[in-house]
């Protein structure tokens, strides 16, 4: 393995040698290296397959940006696929792996689709993969979905943490390079909360790899440091490497993505993988800095074919020979810079051909050739030679090399401020997007507004820091200034990559204008170019070129893509942070969720509730223990938590004439301690809510409401009392979490709950009846009323007291055969009994006529929420579906709950549907099965017999009123 | 994540503490029943869906719990004003 370290140089340290593996094989690299620089190093060019034609691929940038050198670090459930190498820093033991090859990285059998290229055009796959039926997803997607793709997602749950931060600012400065450092400097003099961000580990940007240059009087080695030192000194500073700035939300709200771990060999125990920082700053700067273009021609996609940047980066900072015979090319300043600092390291240099008639820097003694393109290369596995033809024409001469540079220029990095919804303006002589006019709060400096050199750069920043310009002293560094777009002249389109993550070629482009594609978005759709990870961030530019040259058209005409978040992938850890698992929603447990787990109890969520769903005995199925459960409350009594009720205190002088208006029934003459089943209807008419209310006192009712509506109805009534019923006194109080709820129903539940009771007269307590009393020696309010048909009561205690009381009437109730039941039992009684559940037989299209419950509503009252829209002429039409009880010819058969109803016992495709079945049971009381459902015109059914669709067929049910037992009531009062 | 001035707390509050709750200036027919089946047809469901300035009402659920209205723009999705319920829309057109 050759050495492409220099001896010296560079930021790296050299008295630690880190190991690492890729693909199985050792390395050695210092601190300071990424994987990508350590494997240069190493002679290690090839570190890719291509995403569609498997072409061999090696890194061509060193940052962000890189489409090709995509790796997977780690294993099991610790793999992370799809990482740029030039963004992993190294650390000892790294493992790292390629991706999309077989058998290897350096024999690929995938390559040989390269041969079918021509056949794997743009939209290949729309105008290839015709049937028959579904091929396309049997056959063809799965198999391309095999031979193309990237890397392969971990299996296993992600055993990392990951915490997320808000935070606040008075100016954000994202990017760490001369103009960012400057601006934290600046904006951070006058002592604001400044927070300086950058992607990399070491901040700095391009002076980093800048060592002939002076800044102020000082190297700018030492001038970074000095700056940094100032800036860490501040205590108003907060500089955060290693964060990426991913997204840019409302209000100058920026996503940063810390990345805590993941550059350690062994992180301590207890840290977290990354950070998510949710910040809000009074002001941005953007410091994002640009990205340099790759050239467009024919072989520009060989290994060791990289950016002048990168190549000058990795010998000045990384002390990486890029390689030994260098060719150069492009059209901007840069490649002298990079030529002057490879030619000082002992790099031949074997040419330089420059787009331009004349340079705009000095050239003294560097092979020059002007109004020179570089028009293909040669090479297997990297590139061995290039191709230079002159821009006029004639012929093409190939010069051995083992690196080519390209020069095409900088695009500015808008992609915040695009995010930002800033606008953007075109620059017509220097074919580059500007940010143009910003949102407010948001300002950008640098390289990322269209400036070149350190100078200007500097001076930006300063300005954009504190609002003053101030003088800079630069000097000794060529400044970039040029650049080309597009393919260029005496190159091929076929091979040509514009995108080297997608494999799109410059010919798929033209092709995709060919056949009729005038937007770039949709170009963009239809070649897939700019839509692989890296979202195009070395292609778009190029390919915008290409189609607005195909379309004859300017830039501008054919448009440019959106930029969406994230910046870089951003991981889901990240987004999840702490709510996983157990903390991913809170769980509402009941106060009795431990003795009914310590019995056993099955429990079901019901919104962020647990409830027992039923208590089965040890090895009992369900079936069996939710038929006994409900034997035991019809026979004898049973015990219920009802705490998850919805409780809402209404307090106030105009209480009653509130509840007049908020619910259809009378409240003004009920009496204190007498209840009422209260029906609420949105204004459009349609039933909302029920629940019982009891009157505790003139101006104090305590209202109930359903488990899952309690949120929704508080709000209701606040949005009436606040907005239209202004002139009520009277106040509400959810006191849903104040009050346990523990329900004993059936024959034998007043022997249960009289003798535990101080305070209430049972001979006068009738059914509905309300009562402040002591029950178990705590204060309670003891609600007579029944959701079984059974006699019942409901025993209100403070939460504290819950379990207490609980296990007192458990104990009491030992005699008399209490047996605890669940929320299925409870949903068969009442469904025995027709009583609905709201959202369960009613989908917010029924008015209380349609449920039966057209009693409920006040006849002669004024107004209330909801009463107007009763009279529109579709609510009083005879058709609307009415909820009707539904006995299956078989008696055995449960019929599930959705199923439709129809008038034919063939019904087919198009068979119209008159309903549908809302609850369904097996009735223990009844011996047979048991549904409700919603049925046009149903109570003019009564007695007739419909059909309900199956998968196969149908099956026959007779409409009967929804009531199965007890329909006289006579069993509410025991 | 847009910042609200709540106008009761006078605070700028983070969108999360707060639900919208549809058209401002919807008043409810003081009579009902007066109301033709179009009318009540109107103030239940015809609502204005304007590109540009939209009143509208939000709640500081998670705060003072108090519903007020306010100015947004539908196209920057700018907050331009916030006031408190029955007070008249203020006069912005930006």
């Amino acid at each position: 393995m050759s050495n492409f370290r220099l001896p010296s140089g560079g930021r790296i340290d050299r008295s630690r040698t880190l190991n690492f593996r890729f693909d199985g094989q050792a390395f050695t690299g210092h601190p300071g290296d990424t994987l990508a620089t350590a494997l240069l190093a190493s002679g290690v060019h090839l570190m890719g397959r291509s995403f569609k034609y498997h072409r061999p691929r090696g890194p061509i940038a060193i940052g962000a940006e890189e489409p090709n050198a995509l790796v997977a670090i780690g294993t099991g459930a610790r793999h992370t696929p799809n990482l740029r190498a030039t963004q992993v820093e190294l650390y000892d033991g790294l493992l790292a792996t390629s991706q999309n090859r077989f058998p290897s990285l350096a024999f690929d059998l995938g390559a040989a689709s390269g041969l079918a290229a021509p056949l794997l055009g743009a939209g290949f796959y729309y105008k290839t993969f015709f049937g028959p039926g579904n091929a396309w997803h049997r056959l063809y997607e799965p198999a391309i979905r095999h031979a193309a793709g990237l890397g392969t997602v971990p299996t296993l749950p992600d055993p990392d943490v990951y915490t997320q931060r808000h935070a606040h600012c008075e100016v954000l400065v994202v990017g760490a390079g001369i103009a960012g450092l400057a601006a934290a400097l600046a904006a951070s003099e006058s002592g604001q909360r400044v927070v300086l961000v950058d992607e990399q580990a070491e901040c700095g940007g391009f002076l980093l790899a800048e060592p002939h240059a002076s800044i102020e009087g000082l190297p700018a080695g030492q001038w970074l440091a000095r700056t940094l030192a100032t800036l860490q000194a501040r205590d108003n500073v907060t500089i955060l490497p290693r964060t990426t700035a991913f997204g840019y939300f409302a209000q100058n709200y920026v996503g940063l993505a810390q990345r805590l771990t993941d550059h350690l060999a062994a992180p301590p125990p207890g840290l977290a993988r990354e950070r998510l920082w949710k910040l809000r700053a009074g002001r941005v700067v953007l410091a994002a800095g640009a990205i340099e273009r790759p050239l467009v021609f024919s072989g520009n996609d060989r290994p060791r074919i990289m950016l002048a940047g990168a190549g000058r980066a990795l010998l000045n900072r990384w002390a990486v020979k890029p390689g030994r015979r260098v060719v150069i090319a492009g059209a901007d300043d840069a490649m002298y810079a990079a030529a002057r600092d490879l030619a000082a390291a002992g790099v031949e240099i074997a040419a330089i051909a420059d787009l331009r008639p004349q340079a705009g820097c000095d050239t003294a003694g560097l092979p020059v050739r002007p109004a020179t393109a570089i028009t293909g290369s040669i090479g297997r596995l990297r590139v061995s030679a290039a191709d230079l033809r002159a821009v006029a024409g004639g012929g093409t001469e190939r010069i051995a090399c083992d690196l080519v540079l390209m020069a095409g220029g900088w695009t500015p990095s808008l992609h915040l401020f695009s995010q930002a919804r800033g606008k953007l303006s075109f620059d017509a002589a220097r074919q580059m997007y500007l940010p143009g006019e910003a949102p407010e709060g948001l300002v950008s400096a640098g390289a990322c507004r269209g400036l070149s050199g350190l100078a200007a750069c500097l001076a930006d920043g300063y300005a954009a820091g504190d609002g003053r310009r101030s003088g800079v002293a630069v000097s000794g560094e060529i400044v970039p200034d040029g650049g080309v777009t597009g393919l260029l002249p005496g190159s091929g389109p076929r091979k040509a990559f514009v995108d080297f993550q997608n494999d799109v070629q410059a010919s798929d482009i033209t092709q995709a204008v060919r056949e009729g594609f005038r937007s770039i978005e949709h170009v963009k759709r239809y070649t897939t170019t700019g839509m692989a990870t890296d979202q195009g961030k070395t292609s778009n530019i190029n390919a915008l070129a290409i189609a607005a040259g195909a379309l004859g058209r300017s830039m501008p005409q054919v448009g440019l893509t959106t930029f969406r978040m994230p910046y870089t992938p951003t991981t889901f850890g990240s987004f999840a942070g702490l709510a996983r698992g157990d903390l991913f929603d809170p769980l509402r447990p009941t106060p009795t969720h431990g003795w009914a787990k310590a019995r056993g109890a099955v429990f079901e969520p019901v919104g962020q509730w647990q409830r027992a769903h039923h208590f089965p005995h040890p090895g009992e199925p369900e079936a069996d223990a939710v038929a006994r459960e409900c034997r035991a409350v019809r026979d004898r009594a049973g015990l219920f938590d009802g705490s998850t009720l919805g409780k809402i205190e209404v307090v106030g002088p105009d209480a009653a004439l509130f509840l007049e208006r908020m619910y259809t029934n009378s409240w003004a003459k009920l009496a204190p301690g007498r209840c009422r089943y209260g029906v609420m209807l949105s204004e459009a008419g349609f039933m909302m809510d029920d629940g019982v209310i009891g009157r505790l006192a003139p101006d104090r009712f305590h209202v109930t409401t359903t488990s899952s509506g309690a949120a929704a109805v508080l709000n209701h009534m606040e949005d009436y009392l606040q907005t239209e019923f202004t002139d009520l006194r009277c106040w509400l109080t959810s006191v849903t979490e104040q009050w346990a709820v523990i329900t004993v129903q059936g024959p034998r539940a007043r022997d249960i709950v009289a003798p535990l009771t101080e305070g209430v007269d049972f001979s006068a307590f009738p059914h509905m009846s309300v009562a402040l009393c002591q029950v178990a020696g705590v204060p309670a309010r003891l609600f007579r009323v029944s959701f079984t048909g059974e006699l019942g009561f409901e025993i209100n205690v403070p939460t504290g007291h819950g379990q207490a009381v609980w296990e007192a009437v458990w104990q009491a109730g030992q005699q008399f055969g209490l047996e605890p039941y669940g929320t299925e039992a409870m949903h068969v009684l009442r469904a025995e009994k027709g009583y609905i559940v709201v959202g369960q037989d009613s989908d917010g299209t029924q008015t209380p006529d349609d449920l039966g419950l057209g009693w409920a509503i006040g006849k002669t009252k004024p107004d209330f929420v909801g009463k107007r829209s009763l009279t529109r002429p579709d609510m009083l039409a005879a058709d609307r579906p009415q909820l009707v009880g539904l006995l299956t010819e078989n008696p055995a058969t449960v019929l599930e709950e959705g199923l439709q109803l129809v008038d034919t016992a063939q019904p087919g495709l198009g068979t119209p549907s008159i309903g549908h079945v809302t609850s369904a049971y097996a009735s223990p009381a009844l011996g047979r099965t048991i549904a409700m459902g919603l049925l046009r015109g149903g109570r003019g059914r009564i007695g007739q017999t419909v059909h309900i669709a199956l998968p196969h067929g149908s099956t026959p049910a007779t409409v009967c009123k929804p009531v199965f037992y007890d329909p006289e009531g006579a069993r509410l009062d025991g | 994540m847009l910042l609200i001035r709540c106008p009761i707390c006078a605070m700028d509050r983070p969108e999360s503490e707060f639900h919208h709750a549809g058209a401002a200036h919807v008043d409810r027919p003081a009579d009902p029943a007066a109301a033709s089946d179009a009318e009540w047809a109107g103030y239940l469901y015809l609502r204005d869906n304007p590109k540009g300035v939209i009143a509208e009402r939000w709640r500081h659920v998670h705060g003072c719990g108090r519903f007020f209205n306010a100015l947004r723009h539908t196209v920057s999705d700018r907050l331009l004003a916030t006031y408190p319920s029955g007070t008249p829309r203020p006069e912005i057109t930006a």
